[in-house]
């Protein structure tokens, strides 16, 4: 069972949103997580979908989402090189004894601070998932009190 | 203000003439040539029937429910290959048609199902007779539109109908809040090919996989064993013909699913008749021996297949399907053929042209098995069966009758002992399944075939479940028969529960169902009633010279089981050939 990511393009309608997610849930497919957002030419938008599943699962799951009739395509994007990112914030409990700690380590994993309480402190983490996992093995211990992560987006290479 | 009056203002202040949505609506349905709507007003939609009053070109037919006016519209479509339409209110109207949508949507039916909705102003408020009828139905549609400005409605229409109609048909929502149904706005017909960003009609127009067409066609030369398994999709997209030349040139044998009986002629000498659970011996025999199986618009569906694991086991399987997405869905295809049956059928009977030999021992095989091991039951001379009656409909309308049934136990034997000489003439629900499906549908064909004798079988349970639209039939004298096997019982449920619940009956016995002849008279249409062979011949005589429409009540006896059986769960290897199977003095039908 790999994960798979499935790149749409689909109109931007009403629904739209919906149609493609009541597809995966009455069909039992598996994801991970489906990002939305326009897309470069005006009145689309584009998807990704990270698909859990055997590789006939997964193009299965593609033929059924190209018969919908928003959505314009549907990619494989492990077909070709492809690069996947995926936004995350961590709010942290904010120990003023371990500050340099906190800070190399968000050097380290090239994350930004984005918010400074006077307990508290949101780490922005951008990276592929697996990168952005192991930075939250490695905050966890300094008490992380909210996460908020918007799933993978990704393009094809080239 | 009405309509009418409120367009003439905005002439007046606007000068150029506008015309309501409601308008634009009726005129865009009669630009698709719609003969017939199929509907129940309520108030979202009363402006759409404000424009129908007076309107001598639109044909609506008022039903009593608005489930029979959607297994009217789909009776309709099945029996003619075009566009079924049905029209509901918002809220309750909207919901009583999901039965019929989810109907249509199993089986690839065509229709454009139109409802009413309140005004945009009101929609997300839970007002009165609100219902989220397009989210409701995304499940079970093959698209939907929310119709926001009247301008868009002649567009929405005719992208509707073209969706409906090509590719893996399928049904459209089209719903309507009531505001723009009251707004003006111009109608300016669509010309020219019409263009669906998004849709290429499930790629009926991409070439054919020519490499494909190859290796299926060296697969047909080294095969022993060949077989055909022909679904609905030969039906819908007319493949009929097209199909018959196939098995001619290449002498393979072929079974029809339930889907597709009438594909080929039920005395055709290559015929096995219906695979799966209650299919004959030889087709799934055919079935399990085969080493190439050629599925020509067949979705292998679990009851066709069986367990999956004993299902041509030893076969190679060719894939033939408009729906890309239905080829490796359940069964691997080792040549997979996406594109429509009747392009690839007439490809490959080009190519084909040469012919191919017989292959003599694996078709006399099965010839013996079907001679062997016909379908059977005991026959009476006193109690009247249910499997003669379906024979006597068979044998008397001589197999050219539309046939529509609902479901249960008199499904299958009509599916097994009518036999059919030509596509279109069973209307059944194969996917879903729904009870209520059998009687209203069968008005639908008959509207769409004024000239054809059209049968309806049903049980006297499904009879309940929509025998108020008996009212259409006397009111427009539809002259349906209406044939109820009525056995006083859920018959397939009782079945089910002797075979498989040991004998744990619950919850089946239907007597205290009405009087079915008073039932019929109640509502002005002749009723009928035959309890022995000799009274049913007699009085279905009496019925076929009858011109408008009669019930016949055929009191069958309430013992009868469908056999063969493949229980639920078993492979086709299981399969139960029952007490009449291997015993002599049944009926041979074959």
């Amino acid at each position: 069972m790999n994960k798979r990511l499935i790149s749409l393009t689909v109109n931007d309608s009403p629904g739209v949103l919906q149609r493609v997610a009541g597809l995966i849930s009455r069909r039992g497919y598996n994801i991970e997580s489906i990002t939305v957002g326009a897309s470069e030419t005006d009145g689309l938008s584009r998807m990704t979908v990270a698909a859990i599943g055997d590789e006939a699962v997964i193009r299965q799951m593609c033929s059924q989402l190209r018969k919908l009739i928003d959505v314009r395509e549907a990619r494989l994007l492990h077909e070709r090189p492809f690069v996947s990112r995926e936004l995350m914030l961590v709010k942290i409990r904010l120990d003023p004894a371990r500050r340099a700690e906190i800070q190399s380590l968000t050097d380290t994993f090239r994350c930004s601070v984005v918010d400074v309480g006077p307990e508290t402190a949101i780490v922005q983490a951008v990276g592929d998932p697996e990168k952005n996992d192991a930075f939250l093995q490695l905050i966890r211990p300094y008490g992380i009190l909210e996460i908020a992560r918007t799933g993978e987006t990704a393009m094809n290479r080239g | 203000m009405n309509a009418k009056t409120q367009r003439t203002a905005w002439a007046a202040k606007n000068g150029g003439e506008r015309l309501t949505g409601s308008e634009i609506l009726l005129r865009a349905l009669l630009d698709e040539g719609v003969e017939c709507v199929f509907g129940y007003p309520g108030g979202a939609v009363l402006y759409i029937y404000d424009a129908m009053h007076g309107n001598p070109d639109f044909r609506h037919v008022l039903t009593r429910h608005e489930q029979g006016a959607i297994h009217a519209a789909d009776g309709y479509a099945r029996s003619t290959g075009k566009t079924g339409v049905v029209m509901a209110t918002s809220g309750p109207g909207a919901a009583n048609l999901v039965t019929g949508i989810a109907t249509a949507y199993m089986d690839s039916v065509p229709l454009v199902v139109i409802t009413g909705n309140v005004a945009t102003d009101l929609i997300g408020t839970d007002s009165f007779q609100e219902a989220d009828i397009v989210g409701i139905t995304q499940p079970i549609t093959k698209h939907s539109y929310f119709v926001r400005r009247a301008e868009d409605l002649a567009r929405i229409i005719r992208e509707a109908f073209h969706i409906a109609g090509t590719g893996r048909k399928g049904p459209v929502l089209v719903d309507i809040p009531k505001d723009v149904s009251a707004a003006l706005a111009v109608y300016t017909p669509p010309e020219g090919p019409i263009r669906v960003p998004g849709y290429d009609g499930d790629g009926e127009q991409r070439p054919l996989d020519e490499e494909a067409l190859d290796t299926l066609l060296e697969a047909i030369e080294q095969s022993e064993k060949p077989l055909v398994l022909a679904g609905g999709g030969v039906i819908q997209s007319e493949a009929g013909e097209a199909l018959q030349e196939f098995l001619r040139l290449t002498r393979i044998p072929v079974t029809t699913t339930l889907m597709g009986l009438g594909a080929v002629p039920a005395d055709h000498g290559m015929w096995l008749g219906m695979p799966g659970m209650h299919g004959t011996y030889a087709a799934n025999r055919a079935l399990i021996e085969c080493d190439l199986l050629i599925s020509v618009g067949a979705r292998f569906d679990d009851r066709v297949t069986m367990r999956l694991d004993g299902f041509a086991p030893r076969a190679r399987i060719a894939h033939i399907d408009i729906d890309a997405a239905e080829i490796g869905k359940l069964v691997p295809a080792a040549i997979p053929i996406a594109g429509d049956a009747k392009r690839v059928l007439e490809r490959l009977n080009f190519r084909a042209a040469g012919g191919f030999a017989e292959n003599a021992a694996w078709t006399d095989r099965l010839r013996r098995l079907k001679t062997e091991y016909p379908l059977r039951y005991e026959a009476s001379d006193t109690e009247l069966k249910p499997q003669y009656v379906i024979e006597m409909i068979s044998r008397t309308t001589e197999g050219e009758a539309i046939v529509t049934t609902d479901v249960g136990q008199h499904q299958m034997w009509a599916a097994q002992f009518y036999r059919f000489r030509r596509p279109r003439s069973l209307i059944t629900s194969g996917g879903l399944g729904t009870m209520g499906f059998g009687f209203p549908s069968a008005i639908g064909a008959q509207i769409g075939n004024p000239g054809r004798t059209v049968v309806s079988v049903n049980g006297d349970g499904g009879m309940q479940m929509c025998a108020q639209e008996l009212a259409i039939c006397a009111i427009h004298h539809i002259p349906v028969k209406i044939a109820v096997i009525n056995n006083r019982t859920l018959g397939m449920i009782k079945q089910w529960q002797e075979l498989i619940y040991e004998g744990r009956y619950s919850h089946i016995d239907l007597s205290g169902s009405p009087d079915f002849v008073k039932l019929a008279e109640a509502y002005g249409v002749k009723g009928l009633r035959a309890e022995t062979p000799a009274e049913a011949e007699r009085v279905w005589q009496e019925a076929m010279e009858t011109a408008g429409p009669v019930l016949i009540d055929f009191v069958v006896s309430k013992e009868e089981l469908v056999y063969p059986m493949v229980p639920q769960g078993k492979a086709l290897e299981d399969m139960i050939l029952g007490p009449a199977g291997s015993a002599e003095g049944g009926s041979k039908h074959e």
